[in-house]
Order: C-alpha cells, then sequence, then structure tokens
C-alpha cells in the first residue's frame, strides 16, 4: 500500500483540512515525521476542544519529547493505540528519563485534591534527664542571685511536640587564670580583661550574656607555673565576689594536681554548688567525686567519646562515691566542625537516647567544651594552605561561626550546658536555643517572598 | 528497606550465578542490594524474564517493594553531575548511616544581567575546598523567575543549564515552568513548587515532562494531600516542602514540620509523607539586619536542618563563611559511622625524601593524615611521614585515649625499618603530642623534636629547626 509521509506541521494542518474518524496505524519516523497509512477521515469536530491547547504546543514540536508526549496525549484523546512497536530510532537526544517513552495511560487531572490527614508520629520515652541545678542562692546556703537547671527532658532537644522541654541549654563562658593560647578574634574580645580574671568574668556576664562562668585554673599546671592549689583558689574567690552567677571550676588537665585543685576549689566553694570540672578514668575521680559530695558540688563526668566508658564511669561515681543522682553533669568530649564533631555528635546522640529509653547509668544532663571549635585551622588560619581551595575569606567572620555550627549541631545531640569564648557565638545560639524552646515570638510575614525577590 | 538479610533477597534472584551483573554468584550481588551499592534492576536476566513472564514481574515487583529505602529517593539532573536526595532508613546516623548528603542549590534570578548570572555560576561551579583527601563542591543551582517573563526566563534558564549542574526551576507560574521545561526537561530539573494555588497546572506539567517536583504548603494535611494526589496520578519524584520561615514561632514550626515529616515517614511508616524534604535557608535574606547578620542566620538554618533531615536545600550566600561550615556539617553528618574515616597506616614518603630530609609522624585519622600529607606535599617539604595506627583517632584524642603511645611508635618504626632509610635519628612528633616527647625517646632511643601544634606551620618550624644543631 502506498504511504505518504507528513512533518508534524503538515500533520496539524491535515487535521485542520479533513474529517478524520479515527488514524490507524500511525508510524512515527526518525526525523520525526508522521506516517499514516491509507484513507484516514480525520472529524475535526471530535478534536475541537483539544485542538487550542493542542496548537499551544505548537511552538516546541520541533523538540523530540515533546513531539512524543504530544502524540500520546492525541491519540489517547482519540483514543487509539499508539504505535510503538513501529517506534524508529529518536533523534540524538541526551538519555534522560525524559526521552522514555511512557506507557499510555490518559492523563486525568482530578479536580480536586485527594484529601488526606497527617497523623504525626508521637514518641515517648519511659525514661527522663535529670535534673541538675548548678548555683545557690542566700536560701540554699550560697551566695549567687540565681541558679541554673539543666536537664529534665523526656523527649530529644527542643522535640517539644513529643514532650515540653522544662530548660533550655545554659551557656558558660571560660576564664582563664593566666593568659591562654587564645585566636585573635577571639582575644580581641577580652584583651582588656586577660590578666584579671574577676573583671573577665565579669564582662562574660554584664557584656555578653553568660549564663554562667568557667573558670579554668590552668596555672597549677606543673608545666606551666604550678601554682599551689591554696593559691590557685584565691582567684576562685575573686571570681565568687565579682560575679553572681553560678559557677564552674576546672583544673589544668594535669591528671597528678586536678585533683587536689579541685578539692580545694570545693573546700572555698562551700555551699555554692559549683560545677568540678572534672573527674576522669585515668586520675583520682574518687577524689574529686568526694569532695563534690562533701561540700555539695555537682562533679562533671568527663570522658573521651566513648559511650562504655561514660556508663563505666557514671557507674563509679554513684555506686562507689554515691554521688547523688542530682548531681553528675557529663562531658562526652566535643570535637570540633570538621574535626570529629561527626563522632561528638553521635556518641552524645546515642548517650541521651539511651538516657530516655531508661538507662539509668546515662541520663545525667550534657556539657560540651565548645570552645574547641577554635582548635579548627578554619576558624583561625588567615587563609587556605592547601592551593587550589576557594579563598577562605576573612577569618573574623569565619571564626564565630565554626563556634556556633559546632555548638548548634551538639544542642540538637542533647547538650544542656555549653562552655563558650566568643560572644557573637554566644548571642547567636542564645537565640537559636530561645527560637527552638519557643522563646521568641513572629516571624517573617511572608516567608514565600525570597521566591520573587529582586536582591 | 524492609528486609535485611542478602538470604532474602536471594530467594527472589534466578540463582543461576550467570555473572551478568559483574558479581560471580547471585548471593554475591543479593548481599550488595542490602548495602545498597546495586540496584535489583541490575540483575538483567530478572528483569529480561519478567517482561515476558507475568509471574516474574509479580516478583520483581515485590522484590522491589521489599528493597525500596524508606524514604524514596530522586535524581535531580543527569549524567555525572546528577544529584540524589532522599533515600534515607533510619532517623539517627548511629542505627544505619545517612545516604545521601544533603544537596546544596544555589540562587540566581532572571532579572539579573547576565553578567552578573555568569559570575554567581562561575562561582557555584567552580567552589571546592580540600577536605580528607578529596575536594567538596557544590550541587546545583536554584533559577528563580523574578521577571514573569516566560521568554526571558527560559533564555536564563537555558544560559545556566549550559553549567552542566543540576537545576531548580523556581517558579510558580505555570508559564514561565512550561517555558523553561520546553527548554530543558531533558536535563531533569527540579520544579520548584506546586502549591494550593497551582498544583493542577503543575501536576499536568509534571505529567507532560516527567521531571521531579517540589510540593509546598505549611500545613501538612495540605501537603500530604498533595503528594497522594500527585502520585495517584502517576508523579513518583516528589520533594515536600513544609515551607521554611526564617524566624521566631515560624522557625519552631518549621523545624517541627520538618522532623514531625521524616519521623512520620520512618517511625510512622506513613509511605505518603515519605518523599526527600526541601529546605530554603535562603528565606533567611527576608530578616530584617545587615547582610552579615543574614548570612550568619543562613548558615545557622541550613545547619540545623543539615543535622535534621533536610535534603534539599536553596542558599543565598555564596561567602566562605556560609558555605565553609555548612558544606564540612554535610560532610561530617553525612559520613559512614560505620567505618570510620582512616587511612592505611606506615610509612609514606614525601616529595622524594633523601636519608638527610626529617621523619615526621602522624595519626591515622583520615583528616589529620590528609591534612598533614597536603602541607608538607604543598609546601615543597621532603621528608618521612610516619602514619600510626590510632584506629582512626586524631593527635589530641589517641594521645589522650592511649591509642598514640611511645611503645606503638616503636613498633610502627620497626616495622617500617625507617632506621634504615634515613642517616639521622630525629623524629618529629606533632605538638599537641608534646607530653609523649621523653617516652618515645627512651622507649626508641631516637631524639624527639615537638613539631608546631598546627601541620600548616611545619614549614616555618622546619627553617628554625633543620636541620638540628
Amino acid at each position: 500500500m502506498a504511504t505518504k509521509k507528513f512533518t508534524l506541521e503538515e500533520f496539524l494542518e491535515l487535521l485542520k483540512k479533513y474529517n478524520v474518524e479515527e488514524i490507524e496505524g500511525v508510524k512515527i519516523e526518525g526525523d520525526l515525521e508522521i506516517e499514516f497509512e491509507g484513507g484516514a477521515g480525520i472529524d475535526l469536530s471530535a478534536i475541537a476542544p483539544l485542538y487550542s491547547m493542542l496548537s499551544e504546543f505548537g511552538n516546541f514540536l520541533y523538540h523530540a519529547n515533546m513531539a512524543l508526549g504530544y502524540l500520546q496525549r492525541l491519540s489517547a484523546a482519540l483514543g487509539i493505540p499508539t504505535p510503538f512497536a513501529a517506534q524508529p530510532a529518536m533523534p540524538a537526544a541526551p538519555a534522560a528519563p525524559t526521552a522514555e517513552v511512557p506507557a499510555v495511560e490518559e492523563v486525568k487531572i482530578p479536580e480536586e485534591l485527594i484529601k488526606a490527614k497527617f497523623e504525626p508520629y508521637k514518641e515517648e520515652y519511659p525514661g527522663a534527664i535529670e535534673e541538675v541545678v548548678l548555683g545557690a542562692t542566700k536560701a540554699d546556703g550560697g551566695s549567687r542571685e540565681y541558679t541554673i537547671t539543666l536537664g529534665g527532658e523526656k523527649s530529644l532537644a527542643f522535640y517539644t511536640f513529643d514532650a515540653p522541654q522544662p530548660h533550655l541549654p545554659a551557656i558558660a563562658i571560660d576564664v582563664f587564670d593566666r593568659r591562654p593560647m587564645l585566636a585573635k578574634a577571639v582575644r580581641m574580645h577580652y584583651d582588656d580583661v586577660l590578666d584579671d580574671p574577676a573583671e573577665w568574668a565579669k564582662k562574660c556576664v554584664k557584656k555578653f550574656g553568660a549564663d554562667l562562668v568557667t573558670l579554668h585554673l590552668i596555672s597549677t599546671d606543673p608545666l606551666l607555673d604550678d601554682t599551689p592549689a591554696s593559691e590557685a583558689v584565691k582567684v576562685l574567690e575573686d571570681v565568687l565576689q565579682a560575679v553572681k552567677c553560678p559557677i564552674i571550676v576546672g583544673g589544668s588537665g594535669n591528671k597528678e594536681k586536678d585533683p587536689e585543685v579541685l578539692e580545694k576549689a570545693a573546700e572555698v566553694a562551700e555551699g555554692e554548688r559549683i560545677l568540678l570540672a572534672s573527674a576522669t578514668l585515668d586520675m583520682d575521680w574518687e577524689r574529686i567525686a568526694n569532695a563534690a559530695k562533701k561540700y555539695g558540688h555537682v562533679v562533671l563526668s568527663w570522658t573521651q567519646m566513648d559511650i562504655n566508658n561514660q556508663k563505666t564511669l557514671n557507674r563509679y561515681l554513684l555506686k562507689r562515691v554515691e554521688v547523688p543522682r542530682d548531681s553528675i553533669v557529663m562531658d562526652p568530649t566535643t570535637a570540633a566542625l570538621g574535626y570529629g564533631l561527626d563522632y561528638a555528635f553521635t556518641n552524645m546522640e546515642r548517650i541521651r537516647i539511651s538516657g530516655l529509653k531508661g538507662d539509668t547509668d546515662l541520663n545525667f544532663p550534657i556539657s560540651s567544651g565548645t570552645t574547641n571549635a577554635w582548635g579548627a585551622r578554619e576558624a583561625w588560619m588567615i587563609d587556605s594552605p592547601i592551593e587550589d581551595d576557594t579563598p577562605w575569606g576573612p577569618r573574623e567572620l569565619r571564626g564565630p561561626i565554626w563556634e556556633i555550627i559546632t555548638g548548634l549541631t551538639l544542642s540538637l545531640a542533647g547538650v544542656d550546658l555549653f562552655m563558650m569564648m566568643h560572644p557573637i557565638a554566644v548571642a547567636v545560639l542564645k537565640e537559636v536555643f530561645n527560637t527552638l524552646g519557643g522563646k521568641v515570638s513572629g516571624g517573617v510575614s511572608d516567608p514565600g517572598e525570597w521566591i520573587f525577590m529582586e536582591v | 528497606m524492609k528486609i535485611k538479610s542478602p538470604l532474602e533477597v536471594y530467594n527472589y534472584l534466578p540463582r543461576t550465578n550467570c555473572g551478568e551483573c559483574g558479581f560471580d554468584t547471585c548471593m554475591s550481588f543479593a548481599a550488595h542490594v542490602i548495602d545498597r551499592s546495586v540496584s535489583v534492576m541490575d540483575c538483567k536476566p530478572l528483569v529480561e524474564e519478567a517482561e515476558k513472564d507475568p509471574k516474574v514481574k509479580k516478583k520483581l515487583e515485590e522484590l522491589l517493594e521489599l528493597t525500596a529505602t524508606e524514604v524514596a529517593e530522586v535524581t535531580i539532573g543527569v549524567g555525572d553531575n546528577a544529584v540524589k536526595i532522599g533515600g534515607e532508613e533510619v532517623l539517627h546516623r548511629h542505627e544505619l548511616t545517612f545516604f545521601n548528603p544533603t544537596a546544596f542549590f544555589y540562587d540566581v534570578w532572571d532579572t539579573m544581567d547576565d553578567k552578573a548570572i555568569e559570575e554567581r555560576c562561575d562561582r557555584v561551579v567552580s567552589y571546592k575546598k580540600f577536605y580528607v583527601g578529596n575536594f567538596l563542591t557544590l550541587d546545583g543551582i536554584a533559577v528563580r523567575c523574578t521577571s514573569n517573563d516566560p521568554k526571558r526566563y527560559r533564555e536564563v534558564v537555558k544560559k545556566v543549564a549550559s553549567y552542566g549542574k543540576p537545576l531548580i526551576l523556581v517558579a510558580l507560574d505555570p508559564e514561565c515552568m512550561k517555558a523553561a521545561l520546553e527548554e530543558i526537561a531533558d536535563q531533569r530539573p527540579l520544579m520548584y513548587a506546586a502549591t494550593e494555588g497551582n498544583w493542577k497546572e503543575f501536576l499536568k506539567l509534571a505529567l507532560d515532562y516527567r521531571v521531579p517536583v517540589t510540593l509546598r504548603s505549611k500545613d501538612l494535611d495540605v501537603l500530604k494531600s498533595m503528594a497522594v494526589t500527585f502520585k495517584q496520578a502517576g508523579v513518583t519524584d516528589i520533594v515536600l516542602d513544609p515551607v521554611t520561615e526564617p524566624l521566631g514561632e515560624g522557625l519552631k514550626g518549621t523545624f517541627e514540620r520538618v522532623i514531625q515529616l521524616r519521623k512520620t515517614a520512618i517511625a510512622g511508616q506513613d509511605k505518603d509523607v515519605a518523599y526527600p524534604i526541601m529546605v530554603t535557608p535562603i528565606a533567611a535574606w527576608l530578616i530584617d539586619g545587615d547582610d552579615v547578620s543574614k548570612a550568619y542566620w543562613e548558615a545557622v538554618i541550613a545547619s540545623m536542618f543539615i543535622v535534621k533531615y533536610g535534603d534539599i536545600m536553596i542558599f543565598r550566600s555564596l561567602d566562605q563563611h556560609v558555605v565553609m561550615p555548612t558544606i564540612t556539617l554535610r560532610f561530617n553528618i553525612y559520613t559512614d559511622p560505620r567505618t570510620p574515616v582512616q587511612v592505611e597506616p606506615g610509612l609514606k614518603p614525601i616529595n622524594d625524601p633523601t636519608p638527610d630530609d626529617p621523619v615526621f609522624i602522624t595519626t591515622n585519622f583520615a583528616l589529620t593524615y590528609y591534612t598533614v600529607e597536603s602541607d608538607l606535599t604543598s609546601g615543597g617539604i621532603k621528608g618521612w611521614l610516619l602514619v600510626l595506627n590510632t584506629e582512626g583517632l586524631g593527635v589530641e584524642v589517641s594521645v589522650a585515649g592511649g591509642q598514640f603511645t611511645a611503645s606503638k611508635v616503636k613498633e610502627l618504626m620497626e616495622e617500617t625499618g625507617i632506621a634504615d632509610k634515613v642517616n639521622h635519628k630525629y623524629l618529629i612528633i606533632p605538638g599537641l603530642a608534646a607530653r609523649l616527647q621523653g617516652a618515645i625517646e627512651d622507649e626508641t632511643g631516637w631524639n624527639v623534636l615537638v613539631g608546631p601544634m598546627d601541620s600548616g606551620r611545619i614549614k616555618g618550624w622546619l627553617e628554625k629547626n633543620w636541620p638540628p644543631k
């Protein structure tokens, strides 16, 4: 039988000219020609309603995929099968899913949305995180103007849709009893107080909004000044005088010296319910925990990113020293963004979930030494040492955000207490906690405006 | 994935060990289906048989269902640059791992002048940050229609598509969207977005052009209704945007919506919302304030949802203080917790060292190793780098945790025979391992020099300290 070949445009013309009732044996050929056999007759009136829609597509019919789609719709509308069996090679088109010819099914766009109700999955945990109070007011035998309560969660951090979160995370700012090594971007904010811990503490509270102050007695390190414990704690007394917030006291990290220093600190701060940082497995944790117990303080149980060690140390503190359950905070170790934050995050998240699930060796508030973020070279180095890197931009902007993102990430893992340094990082994290904690009202009027904004 | 054991997969396979899939046995193929390195569709005999035999077809469909990811996986773009989103199985990375890192898209808009568009596209395409042995890069470009002119939008989309990156087409107007799709539907862009106002037109576009589509609504009932409607009509590549509000109660609401969607999809087994989630940190640019604050807040919003379930994001700021922390966080959250990021321990000669060159030691934590290695290599320093097996821990942690000890250093030196390769006895240890100096000297009999805290400073340090006097 003789066949006649048409281009798509000719085909459209044909539709205009002839009354055709059905199309049979339509073939599509390589160069987008349509071929159909014999005396076809098309009833134009039958497809008239479709026609305006069809001609809209006319301006891109040269496009292979579009032409095919068009044909399918047309054939579907006319109730004839599209002859895929006879489909010849397509013009060279990228191997994209769009180039595949879908099965012919009549496309039906429903008039209305199919109504569905979203039923949020509610999670309830059997356990709860212990509430630990730091600081003591006059009524409780101390001299603090306020106390800070950590913990109390019954759900994951900020999951207030699962259970209310009674206390938002608190932020402590670090103070040192001798000049520490600090990144320039941090140091510039403390230049005027670096030699005066009491003034330093005041600045943290009054100017930078710290909830607590952490005093690190690093001068006691035998490799530094080897300050005797009895002398080092005088600085603690100064700081207790200077500020009325709850206090955290840290040693130098020296395993031999710290128990002595912290014991002495516990003694001079009797009644103030300070947090002693820290008891670790590789030092005389028993001595530190006993001092905390004796003078009514809280002990920070610090382990190196190992959930089992954390469990072990907590058990020792609970069982061997009989530290009260409301007097333990854990530090499972913070690694900076890009420097092991993944380990820190997951370790803390696992600890928190275990606590919520009812593991009473792990259901204590968590603390993070977020200042560690400043160890990341991205936070302090002038620019990348790697030649091919996109330039790193001003470090004054990079540094604080490194501390913010490190803290923010760990807050989502469940950290209750942050030890930080940069004032902007402190301010931004506080805003994050207040926002997720439901303490910031309002929002923008139209959150979809970014779609059209011309800036 | 509903099934966990290769044996369960194996039962569905032809069990002929034909090897067409590239594995010797069907069992081995089954194991790779479970760890998601191959797809069931890679078993050609099974797929071919299914085309002929309805029984086999049913079996194949069952297997596909059983091995489907908990959250649907959606591919945007084509070829080497295509990006996969979703496909997640768990709510917490320690339960398994997170699979497809959050995809980062950066915006351009069609009323920008062409030169500015090119500049931004160039920055997206050329972005590089060295990290653990590789360069981190950005995924794609979101082209916003601000002209409301289909012709202009189409023109700009065409231009941006020429950069070869996956695209998000941001236009609520169906005419503009259609114009762009006519141009680049074969590049498989993601449509943004179908809303309560335009969903019919967008559903039609999704069906006509076979491209993935984002559904946008703050109301999760409406969002789910749209997802059900689109799926029923035959659209499978769906992304959900529960609307990112950048501030205050709005942001808290966003946090809740995103988490509820993912939690309900995985823990609640609600397949109707088990799709990748879109978050738009760019919304931070709607808040009042200076550009630095907006950029900071954009990084904050992004980070929040990199940790919690954002699968694809649209950003405004290309400043390093936004890009670098977020792209690093993404890498961290999406590394596989089952395999610590570590390298082979041993001896690594740097820049063809001679027996007179220094000997350094570092840990096999990939980050530490690659940092030190690249600092030495790019600094043109010749030397011998000993890589100690600290079980993938960094210097500070492994010194404290007892994985970096004098006796292990001694063992490594003996194994590598370093003493025979150099004609001196000086070992340079990291500044953070300073406290091991004496112990290593005692153990090995070598002179131990304490290097700088950061390997970026080795070059300057060597100028003063090498050769030792």
